[in-house]
């Protein structure tokens, strides 16, 4: 096994006995990139020679002896719209692609930076965070490492392949409606969106502010655990952030599921399911059970309405969010030589986006508009209250919800990419997660007769990561799922 | 819903966006199938639901009134794409 196969927990673990140094897994995840990227396409921006750098330099410390974080001199890959200082942040659009080098950190960066991860890229996305397969990108599309015919998901398809290709160890995405689980399922990785207000939003890119949240996506949920660790907090900067104390998320691992109560959502096994989908995650479920825990049939009723109304919000608060992309202070401006302020903005803004971003914007716009914002957007936010609702009374009856994160495994490249509303439909076991700001979590549960990865869904009450991280553990703990490697390595 | 040509146009407008007309007829027959899915919600009475605009109850939060460093003007202007001494310079915006 290669060192950039390692887990970051395992690398610590040499790290810690001097058995290995920062820059040999540095060079082992750069070498792999050089071996696989041409054929997956994950990362939009490389930063090999500052990732060297950054290496030599937790080497060094390390050989003063200085105390580290567990994560200090680890591989790790951002969404390419999470704004780092100095280094081009995109959001894998033409409006972003050139003058739009941010002047500060995103929080999490700061964060990254005083654990000492090493930065090895900036991953692709759909644009804007819009898609749910990364083919918006207006760069390229990234393959699935398991079957390059097929896309890795998205909207962080690019930090999902590039952790199931070993191409980094550790990455950031970030989940408005399922921009973290879906991609982790595709592509056999965990990935975790954090409860509303866990993580600061500071310095991501907005998509849709009361659902955007940063979350992890690793080779497994120890992984998954130190780096919510580090990247989880109360931020000054984010006044939607949560003044709570951060746990050590490794503790509770080993805690095991007897007598906890596992809900099976009965909605999310109904007709549009794929059948390997169906059986693997059904499998999972059983799997808990046989650990002592205790599976309970409950309801979420307004499922059906889950994605007309997660589309309206999120489409208005984008609508709202990507006013600010005028061509006047970064960014894409119209070359055409317009002496109109209302024009010049107008056709920078037919230029500097794709059709994805524009038909959200007009969609957002309309449910927002005079006559239009009862039926759609003052509607919709009262259905997100019964969609809230749901969740609140099925946490009566059990502790975790187990469930598909996806209806079916990884499409292929252009299948659904023609169609938006059956894209959108693709998101229905994701997007209520981020309505009712509750966490959740996909790790890989099985393969299809097809050979391509499914993911389980964890879901938990607020600030209930804990628990969600520990049924996560027992489950993984009892299969090989997450150990085994895509084709293309 | 059905959006015509002219919503489309009207939409634009707010929206700021101006699109080629054969992008118009694209437009308006995907976002009237997309508002037509979305008219699913009228089956739902929320009569007697409060609308949810955020998932956890927040107050508003002011931050102290201490000064702080601001960035240089250099950096604030490092991404612009047209620039006159230390500002932005953009099209004419009131008539002269």
């Amino acid at each position: 096994m290669e060192l950039c196969e390692y887990t970051a927990h395992e690398l610590w673990r040499l790290l810690s006995k001097r058995q290995v140094s920062s820059r040999e897994i540095v060079e082992s995840v750069l070498s792999r990139i050089q071996r696989v990227e041409d054929r997956v396409g994950a990362y939009i921006r490389l930063m090999d020679d500052m990732a060297l750098a950054q290496a030599d330099e937790v080497d060094s410390l390390r050989a003063r002896g200085e105390p580290l974080s567990p994560l200090a001199g680890i591989p790790i890959a951002l969404k390419d719209n999470i704004c780092t200082t100095g280094i081009p942040t995109t959001c894998g659009s033409r409006m972003l692609e050139l003058r739009h080098t941010p002047v500060y950190d995103a929080t999490v960066v700061s964060k990254l930076k005083r654990a000492r991860t090493v930065l090895v890229g900036k991953t692709n996305m759909d644009e804007f965070a819009m898609g749910s397969s990364t083919e918006n990108s207006a760069f390229f599309t990234t393959r699935n490492p398991w079957q390059l015919q097929c896309v890795p998901g998205g909207t962080s398809g690019g930090s999902a392949a590039a952790v199931a290709a070993s191409e980094t160890v550790l990455a950031l995405g970030s989940d408005t409606g399922g921009s973290v689980r879906q991609p982790a399922s595709f592509c056999s990785v965990v990935g975790l969106k954090p409860t509303y207000g866990r993580v600061s939003r500071y310095g991501l890119v907005a998509h849709a502010s009361s659902l955007d949240q940063i979350g992890p996506l690793t080779k497994d949920v120890t992984d998954c655990a130190l780096l919510l660790h580090v990247i989880s907090g109360h931020d000054p900067r984010d006044s939607t952030s949560a003044e709570r104390p951060v746990p050590d998320y490794t503790l509770p691992l080993h805690v095991g599921v007897k007598g906890l109560r596992v809900g099976r959502p009965r909605e999310y096994f109904g007709t549009g399911l794929d059948q390997d989908v169906h059986q693997a995650v059904e499998e999972a479920i059983r799997s808990l059970g046989n650990q002592g825990a205790e599976i309970v049939e409950v309801s979420l009723p307004h499922t059906e309405y889950a994605i007309a109304d997660y589309y309206i919000i999120c489409m208005a608060e984008a609508s709202s969010n990507l006013g600010r992309y005028d061509g006047l202070k970064y960014g894409y401006r119209t070359a055409a030589a317009e002496q109109d302020l209302k024009m010049v903005v107008a056709k920078t803004r037919s230029e500097g986006f794709g059709d994805e971003v524009k038909r959200r914007i007009m969609l957002g716009t309309y449910a927002l508009s005079a006559g239009y914002y009862d039926a759609y957007y003052d509607k919709a936010q009262r259905v997100r209250m019964l969609i809230k609702r749901d969740y609140d009374n099925a946490f009566q009856q059990c502790d975790v919800l187990a469930c598909p994160v996806s209806p079916f495994p990884a499409f292929a490249v252009g299948e659904k990419i023609d169609d938006p509303l059956k894209m959108y439909l693709a998101d229905i076991y994701t997007v209520t997660t981020n309505l009712a700001g509750i966490p959740a979590m996909s790790i890989p549960c099985g393969f299809s007769k097809a050979g391509l990865p499914i993911g389980l869904q964890l879901k938990a009450p607020l600030f209930q990561e804990e628990l969600l991280l520990r049924v996560a553990y027992a489950f993984e703990s009892s299969t090989d799922h997450h150990l085994r490697k895509p084709s293309v390595v | 819903m059905q959006i015509s040509l002219e919503d489309v146009q009207k939409i634009e407008d707010l929206a700021r966006l101006e699109l080629t007309d054969a992008d118009r007829i694209k437009y308006a027959g995907q976002l009237s199938a997309i508002l037509e899915y979305f008219d699913k919600l009228s089956e739902v009475d929320t009569s007697s639901v409060p609308p949810m605009s955020h998932p956890l109850d927040l107050e508003n939060i002011l931050r102290a009134d201490d000064p702080g460093e601001s960035l240089a003007a250099e950096i604030v202007l490092a991404n612009a794409p047209d620039r006159t001494e230390s500002c932005f310079r953009v099209p004419v915006i009131l008539e002269q």
